[in-house]
Order: structure tokens, then sequence, then C-alpha cells
């Protein structure tokens, strides 16, 4: 089946990802009731855990420090970096000192010229394209987890870009372990050339969310949340690598459709409601036509037109100024190969 | 302040006319005179991220320019304020150092340089607005609207347990708002030592409503704290009106002491989050030997103290930089006396009062 990874261990990321990704999004509907060939990947030798790459979400932060202190570099055969991803805005418990760090990891924000006015973040990213990358070459870290935190009540939530059949068993070994909160799995679909954030430096990556959690908090039950996740990510690594096999089956996987924003003033910009009680909370609760989006200052309700969809990052404080009040979504199953470890 | 003039076991405020009212049989309460409150400012976004005060302000300040002000006997004349501008503007708590510790009469006193921070600048331009703090010609009820990332519904906080319009405020807020926890913290601090807006009126009270995090408006937060201070303003309508509020026992939780954060000897960076048994647990009782911190790797650290007290502020964000886990307080029942508004011919017999003190 087509991966990233099977078939194509040369040549640069835009081609040959780009072609696989058209593949695989056609032959997606075709596999969907057949029985997949088993697939094998190479060990996943090197793994990266990145936490602080918004400095205010500080499950991840204090998840990587922990590692650091018990030194914890290895995991079985593989090696594991930890790596604090903006340790300015870990400093002034900031999301991002000029830039939000992680929308600086596209093709060409990574090959942009250094100058004296380039920000901050700009010139991070492409020091976590070096040291983790750089992106689309034999070098690159196999797997990048990188750790987040939200407003939103999204429980877990492992977020990547393709259908990546490494990312989808882990979330899938997740999702069969963890009894105490919801594990989803929601896919971006966007182009490889204009993917943005820092797990797309790894030959395979994800990221890992945790909500609900105010930004610039330590909730403990947050913090166990991603801490037990990251330890079954290693887990499964190791399994991995000494050579299990995971048996394929279907999963379920959220599927980006739009974003909605806030209803606002012409004049100021400002917005003049906010989530709506029966939509607050209620991140992938099927939104239907005529159900309740927002309610103004006034009290006032508005109301969804359109498509059924699955709403989330509902109310999350850092795309307020992205003009984002919540995304929305399309629930989709389908089938992934069992896998195991190339000989 | 309150002159502690015990008469049938009331403290009385200074300036005060008595008229007796007839309780019961057994006892006699005296109805404690106060003067009107002509003047009130209702004050939002004092820290930039706390968004509904700063939304409801700027929904007050619209629908003034739409309606005509009311001027039905017991009116008040309502000021609208946005105290910190710049942080809102960013969204942030503050742009240079906190405003809301920076009304103590030391600061307000402290001349203005070059290099003066933003907001003792905004304190002292508040204080001119709405103040001078300690001056007769203080706007009369400071109502500051705040947020907090702590489950803590919605508090009135003020540094006396003995100003009976902040206390009768509270027990009308807590008899309308059945939907709602409503409580009453004491900070219990003599007057220039106060440091936040609400001291620069002749009475102030911070209204504390939660769990919101910052930079985030929650609906529910939002109607909660528009449905308080339409609370606030029609009590003090009818109180201006001249109706008698009946006396009686109120709770309130006096701050005894906050608790930091273990931390890490050289980096100072905290080891420990709030223990999941307490995490969300504002006002219930802490026990000594009760779970209070869970170290991030998952041991417990309990509560040493020597007797059980109220926490509060649990886990709010801004104060993780100020050193502060969790606030801890002790509860008791406060009488509050009737309270009615003076009528003008004692309010002039009392401003001849208070002139001849001085002289």
């Amino acid at each position: 089946m087509i991966c990233r990874e099977a078939g194509q261990q040369e040549g640069k990321r835009k081609s040959s990802g780009h072609i696989q990704r058209l593949l695989s999004n056609r032959l997606t509907s075709l596999i969907f009731q057949i029985e997949m060939e088993h697939v094998s990947f190479p060990a996943l030798s090197r793994v990266a855990i990145c936490g602080g790459t918004h400095g205010n979400e500080l499950s991840g932060v204090y998840m990587v420090r922990e590692m650091q202190k018990r030194q914890a570099d290895k995991v079985g055969s593989a090696s594991i970096t930890t790596v604090l991803a903006n340790p300015k805005a870990v400093d002034v418990c900031r999301r991002y000192i000029e830039r939000d760090l992680n929308r600086c990891f596209t093709d060409a924000l990574l090959s942009a010229p250094i100058t004296d006015s380039t920000p901050y973040e700009l010139r991070r990213a492409q020091e976590l394209n070096a040291q983790l990358g750089p992106i689309g070459s034999q070098e690159a870290m196999d797997l990048v987890c990188d750790l987040h935190n939200t407003t939103s009540n999204m429980g877990l939530c492992l977020i990547f870009y393709s259908l990546d059949w490494i990312s989808l068993h882990i979330y899938k070994y997740i999702q069969s372990k963890i009894t105490s909160a919801p594990v989803r799995a929601l896919q971006l679909d966007l182009p490889l050339s204009e993917v943005f954030s820092l797990e797309s430096v790894g030959k395979h990556g994800f990221a890992v969310e945790v909500g609900p959690q105010p930004h610039g908090v330590v909730r403990a039950d947050i913090f166990n949340l991603m801490k037990e996740a990251v330890e079954l990510i290693t887990d499964w690594i190791q399994k991995f690598n000494s050579g299990c096999t995971f048996e394929g089956g279907e999963v379920e996987a959220y599927n980006y459709v739009k974003i909605i924003d806030y209803p606002r003033d012409p004049i100021t910009h400002e917005i003049t409601a906010a989530i709506h009680p029966h939509l607050q909370d209620n991140d992938f609760s099927l939104l239907r036509t005529g159900d309740p989006m927002f309610q103004s200052f006034l009290g006032e309700t508005v109301t969804y037109e359109g498509e059924e969809l699955y709403p989330f990052f509902v109310n999350e404080c850092a795309y307020y100024e992205k003009n984002i009040a919540f995304h929305l979504s399309r629930k989709t199953t389908f089938s992934i190969p069992s896998i195991s470890v190339k000989e | 302040m309150c002159e502690v003039e015990i008469f049938l076991g009331f403290k009385t405020a200074p300036c005060s006319c008595r008229q007796t009212r007839k309780v019961s049989q057994m006892e006699v309460e005296e109805v404690v005179c106060l003067p009107r409150l002509s003047r009130v400012a209702v004050c939002g976004g004092t820290h930039g991220n706390e968004l509904s005060g700063v939304y409801l302000v700027r929904e007050l300040l619209k629908m003034e320019k739409m309606v005509k002000e009311d001027e039905e006997e017991g009116s008040v004349s309502v000021l609208k304020v946005l105290s910190n501008p710049r942080a809102i503007q960013q969204c942030r708590r503050y742009f240079e150092i906190d405003l809301n510790r920076s009304f103590t009469q030391a600061t307000l006193n402290d001349p203005v340089s070059e290099t003066t921070p933003y907001e003792i600048i905004r304190s002292q331009e508040l204080n001119c607005m709405l103040g001078p703090k300690g001056c007769p010609e203080a706007v009369d009820l400071v109502c500051d609207l705040h947020n907090t990332t702590a489950n803590m519904g919605l508090c009135l906080i003020a540094y006396s347990d003995c100003d009976w319009i902040c206390m009768h405020i509270f027990r009308h807020l807590q008899r309308k708002m059945t939907d709602t926890a409503v409580r009453f913290i004491h900070l219990d601090l003599p007057p220039k030592e106060a440091y936040s807006l609400d001291s620069v009126g002749k009475h102030g009270i911070a209204m504390e409503i939660g769990p919101q995090p910052h930079g985030v408006v929650r609906s529910n937060i939002y109607t909660t704290m528009k449905a308080g201070v339409q609370h606030v303003l029609d009590w003090v309508r009818s109180f201006n009106s001249g109706n008698v509020f009946e006396g009686g026992p109120v709770e309130v939780y006096t701050l005894v002491k906050n608790v930091d954060y273990p931390r890490d000897s050289e980096t100072h960076s905290i080891t420990a989050a709030i223990h999941p048994e307490l995490q969300d647990k504002d006002f219930c009782l802490l026990h000594p030997g009760d779970p209070l911190f869970q170290t991030f790797s998952e041991e417990t650290v309990r509560y040493k103290g020597n007797e059980p007290l109220y926490p509060f502020f649990i886990n709010e964000c801004a104060y993780y930089e100020k050193c502060i886990a969790l606030s801890l307080a002790r509860k008791r029942s406060v009488r509050i006396p009737p309270i009615q508004v003076q009528t003008e011919g004692e309010h002039q017999q009392n401003r001849w009062r208070v002139k001849s003190r001085e002289e």
C-alpha cells in the first residue's frame, strides 16, 4: 500500500510525496472494503518528543522537562530526543514571541534566507528543521510527536496530515488502551507543500492535542493523560521495532472540512457573540442545521446552517486571532493494513 | 472606614443616624442609615485577558449610546470603564505590571517619570477619574469585573467585613442568583494597603467569576456576570429609593494565607500540579493530611496545616508568577444590620458633624 515510506527511500519530498498523496486519496475509497496487503516499514530508530511549541501549553513543557530529568533517551533500540521547541515563549509563558512557531514549517518559510529582521520563530523553525530534519531527507527523524494543549473539550486527539499507517496504528493502539478519556484521530487534508507544523519535519509525525486546559495552567488530570499517551507511544515503538505485527482493521477519523468564524462587528472587527451554551464543550457532537451555534452578547441565538458535520476546537483561545470559532469535520471509517518492521 | 462602636452588638458606620426597628419582642434592631449611592463605576478589562468584563463593559457602553439615562427616583449614574486598554488590545493580563496591584496609597502618590510603567500612569488616571481614593469626591461604589481559571462560581471580594453596603449587595446577589454559587471573600487589609481598583471608591467590590480560561469568552460565564452586574445596579436603585434592607447573618470567607507550588530549588520551576482530588474543589474544606499536589512523577504532597481551611483560587493561571497555588480561608458568620438610605436632612446633619470633628 502506498504510504510515505514503502518503496520510496529517496527523492525530494515534494514530488514523490505529492504523487503518493494523490494516489492515496484516490485509492482510499477503493480500498474501503478490500482486505489490504501487509506493509513493512523500516525500524523507527530515531524519535523526537517535542513540547512547548506553544509556550503556554504546559502539559508538553512539563512532560519534556520530566523526560529530560529522567534522562529518558532510549526505548528499546530507538533513541528518543526530547525538545522544548520554543524556549523563549516557554520562558514568558506565551504562545509565541513574534509569530506562531507551529505555522513556520512550510517549504517556503524553511528555505527563506535569514536576515536581521527575521522573526525569532522563523529562525527557530529553521534550527528545528536542521536538528530534526531536514524535511523530506533521509536524515530526518523517523517519528516526531508534538505535544499540545487546547482550551476545547477535545479529550485526546492525534492530528496528522495524511493517511500514514504508522501514525494510524499508533492511534489505534492508544485508543485501545486509554479508557479515561475519548481518543480520536483528526486528519487535516493539505498538500505536502502547504503543511506548516513541526511534526511534518519527521518521516512520520503527528501532534498529540489534549484538552480542556486553560493556557498557562497545568491540570494534573490532563498532564497524566498526556503522560499516558506518550508512554503508550514509546511502548508501541518498542514493540514495533522488536518485530511485532500490528493487525489491520478499521479506524474512524475526522476529516477537516472548514472553519467557522465568530460574528464580528463590521467596523471594530470585535466578536459580537460567544459560542452558544449548547455547543460549548460539545466537540465531536454532530452539528445539524438549526442547532444553536452562537449566543450574542445581547442574548440572541445564531443557528448553524449547512451540512451535518462534527465540530472540534470549539472555543480554542488561540484561534480568536486566527478568526476561528470552531472547525468542522466529516467522520470517515477506513481500513488500515497490518504492519510490521522490515527485516 | 467603620467606627468600631458597639451598639446592641453591631458595628456602626460613621456619620450614620439610627432608627429603631422592632424585629421581635426579644430584640430591637437599629437600622443603620447610610448616604445614597449616586455614582457607581462598573470596570472591566482591569486584566486585559479576563474577557467577560471586557465584553460586558463594551455592551454597556454601546447601550448607553442608544438608551436615555434613567431619571426615576433612586436613579444612579453609572460610569462604565475599560480599565487597561493596552492590555485589552493585546489580550494580555497587563502590559508592564499588574494594574490591579497598583492602587496602594503609596503607588497612587508616586511621582511620574519617563520610566514609570504604563499601569502606574493608568492607575493614577483611574484614581483621578473615579477617586481620589479616600476623598469625598470618590465614586460611591466601584464594581470591578474579573474572571478566574479557578472553579469559584461568583465571588464578591472586598477588604472589609463591616462595609454594610457591600455585604447587603452580596446577600442580594445570593438570594437572586439561585443557580450560581455566590460567596463573599474578605481580604483583611487597611485602606492604605488596599492595592486593587475597587479600593478607589467609597465602597468597592471585585466581582470574580470562574472557571473561564483567560483569553476565552464562555457564554454561561458572561451571562452570569451580566446578571450579577444587573442585580448590583438594581440593588443600588432600590437602596437609593429608600427601601429598608433587613439584617441577618451572612457567611464570609476571610483570607488566612496563600500556599505556593513545590518548586525546584535551582530553576524555581514548579515540580507538581494541584492534586486531582483538590482541582476544581474551591470552597470544599481542606483537612490536614488531604492531598494538595501531585508531582510530575506522580507522588502526592499533602496539606500539613494545623487547621482545616477553605481553599479558593485553586490553580489560578495568573498566580503561578505570584507564587500562589491556592489561597486558604476561614469561614465565619457575620451579622449585618438592617440598612436604609439617609434622608437629605440626615445627610446634611452628618456633613456638619464630620466638619466639626475635623475642626
